[in-house]
């Protein structure tokens, strides 16, 4: 007959005491605190923006290109258009290099030139992002002869790839092998599974990934000084100088004129409000197809 | 149809490790052959080396040589090609979370090329009926994922999404380990209308699942198929001390 194992109910019966349960009021707070304090600096921001920018927008601001020196009005239409134009181009080389870099990583990178891979796209991911615009400037900027649309691209795209490419590997890891072989078990082919099934059942984790790149780049200054460089008219060709919003901010708000650092103040809340708008727009257009049960 | 299997001298390894050691026996068509024994065998492995899945593993291989109907597996045809013919259910119910049920049902056929509507539409119902699950989704067929489902539910819809491709032999590796005695009552049902149509080989660490549904039942130690013979025969009458043993509870 072996001895009967009994558990003193103490330990469960015992009333909470009050330092446990001030414990976890204090823990309970300092959470509660720590989130105030990670909203409070973006709502500040974003009120400040308001608060100097909104009396500069108007219609003019919005579809007209900036007037000389000395003259009232005048807008920011070009640097907006330029802004988009420009993303677009970085998007275009960036998106899809940096999420085929985290398919390779996830999918076939379990080895040392995976490694050196990771390594080397957590280093470029800590470049300062002058540097990215020194770099473009001297592979397209210098190689063309002059400033244009592209090289700001090339400058944006390179920071946005690091980003995209370890975010979608830590998606598609996420993913249970499972999947995968039931995919293989179906006779589909190891490609073919890695696009049908394993990337798109990370979908929404590559997205947030792409979004966040997106979003980084989208009011960078410094890649842009000397590569896109800037413009006080409309253009839409890819290998001329173009305006971008951030860049017409720097110059605005560094001159010595009150009406163009009003402008500069405007031209940052479109910016912030710009870049809520596309992120928020992807998401939705993402979330669309998804089906009841999904999570 | 279903068709036979033979394997011959089958070996396989992870990476130094040998997993299972010249296995040679005989599934024969329209029959459901039960595999048995201790966890660590080499039971799932086993089947897993029916249709190439352990190559999937790194480092994992296989030598020997198996033959299902004139198909020889190790030989001269590609292992995307075999999976086709050989469809796999696994333990846990594995459902393409972001695929509605009709597209967890067509995926083996769309992802292979597969694209005409009304055929699809046909084998999907099809397939969904054969795996008694129709009744419960024919409503949300494309507006619920199949991940929405529940446990039984998702094991019934990967083995009509592994029907779908048409296979001529059904592998599964312990399909009802992860449900309740109400689902697995209903998976083995499914069994036994299912041989009619194909071989099936099972993997269970369940011996009274093993006599309900198969007629032939091998039993796997440490790698070696310590014999394989008539159902009935390996639970009342075993030839070897060793199954003996296992069956009757003394290890395992």
């Amino acid at each position: 007959m072996p001895e009967t194992v009994t558990a003193t109910s103490d330990f469960a019966a015992a009333p909470i005491s009050l330092w446990r349960r001030g414990m976890n009021f204090f823990a309970t707070l300092a959470a509660a605190a720590a989130v105030v304090l990670v909203l409070l600096p973006l709502g500040a921001v974003f009120g400040y923006l308001v608060y100097k920018g909104i009396g500069s927008i108007n219609w003019a601001f919005l579809t007209q290109t900036p007037k000389p020196v000395g003259e009232a009005g005048g807008g920011m239409a070009n640097a907006i258009a330029g802004s988009a134009w420009i993303l677009l181009i970085a998007s275009s080389m960036g998106v899809p290099i940096g999420i085929g870099a985290g398919i390779y990583l996830a999918e076939y990178g379990r080895n040392q030139f995976g490694n050196v891979i990771r390594f080397t796209a957590d280093v470029l991911n800590g470049v300062p992002s002058i540097v990215v615009g020194i770099v473009a400037y001297a592979i397209v900027v210098l190689s063309q002869g002059h400033f244009s649309a592209l090289a700001g691209g090339v400058a944006l795209a390179i920071m946005m790839i690091p980003t995209i490419a370890r975010t979608t590997e830590e998606m598609l890891l996420l993913v249970p092998n499972t999947v995968r072989e039931a995919a293989y078990g179906l006779g589909v082919s190891r490609w073919r599974t890695t696009l049908s099934i394993t990337l798109r059942t990370a979908t929404s984790g590559v997205i947030t990934g792409v979004m966040l790149a997106f979003a980084r780049v989208a009011g960078e200054t410094a890649p842009l000084l000397f590569t896109a460089f800037g413009n006080q008219y409309w253009n839409w060709k890819i290998n001329q100088p173009t305006a971008a919003l951030s860049l017409q901010i720097f110059t605005y708000a560094i001159s010595p004129f009150d009406e163009w650092h009003r402008q500069a103040w405007a031209g940052a809340l479109i910016l912030i409000v710009l870049i809520v708008f596309a992120v928020s727009a992807v998401r939705i257009v993402a979330s669309r197809g998804m089906l009841k049960g999904t999570n | 149809m279903g068709v036979g299997i033979k394997v011959e001298k089958l070996n396989a390894w992870f990476g130094k490790t040998q997993a299972l050691y010249d296995i040679t026996m005989e599934a024969p068509a329209n029959h459901a052959t039960a595999i048995i024994g201790p966890s660590g065998c080499g039971k799932s492995t086993f089947v897993r080396c029916l249709n190439r899945m352990h190559e999937t593993v790194p480092d994992a291989r296989a030598t020997g040589r198996v033959r299902i109907g004139e198909l020889d597996v190790y030989n001269g045809t590609a292992a995307v090609q075999i999976r086709r013919r050989i469809g796999m259910v696994f333990q846990k119910p594995n459902p393409f979370p972001t695929m509605s049920i009709y597209d967890n049902v067509a995926a083996g056929l769309k992802l292979n090329g597969f694209h005409d509507h009304a055929r699809l539409d046909e084998i999907v119902e099809r397939s969904l009926k054969l795996s008694a699950l129709w009744d419960e989704v024919k409503d949300s067929l494309r507006k619920k994922s199949g991940a929405s489902l529940s446990g039984g539910q998702q094991q019934r819809l990967c083995i009509a999404r592994a029907l779908a491709v048409q296979p001529q032999v059904l592998l599964m590796d312990e399909p009802c380990s992860a449900l309740d005695p109400i689902s697995t009552g209903k998976i083995e049902e499914l069994i036994f209308q299912l041989k009619e149509k194909f071989t099936i080989v099972i993997v269970t660490h369940n011996m009274q699942q093993a006599s309900r549904v198969a007629e032939f039942t091998g039993f796997f130690l440490l790698g070696k198929l310590i014999e394989l013979d008539k159902t009935e025969k390996i639970f009342t009458t075993p030839s070897d001390k060793r199954t003996e043993d296992y069956i009757t509870g003394r290890f395992g």
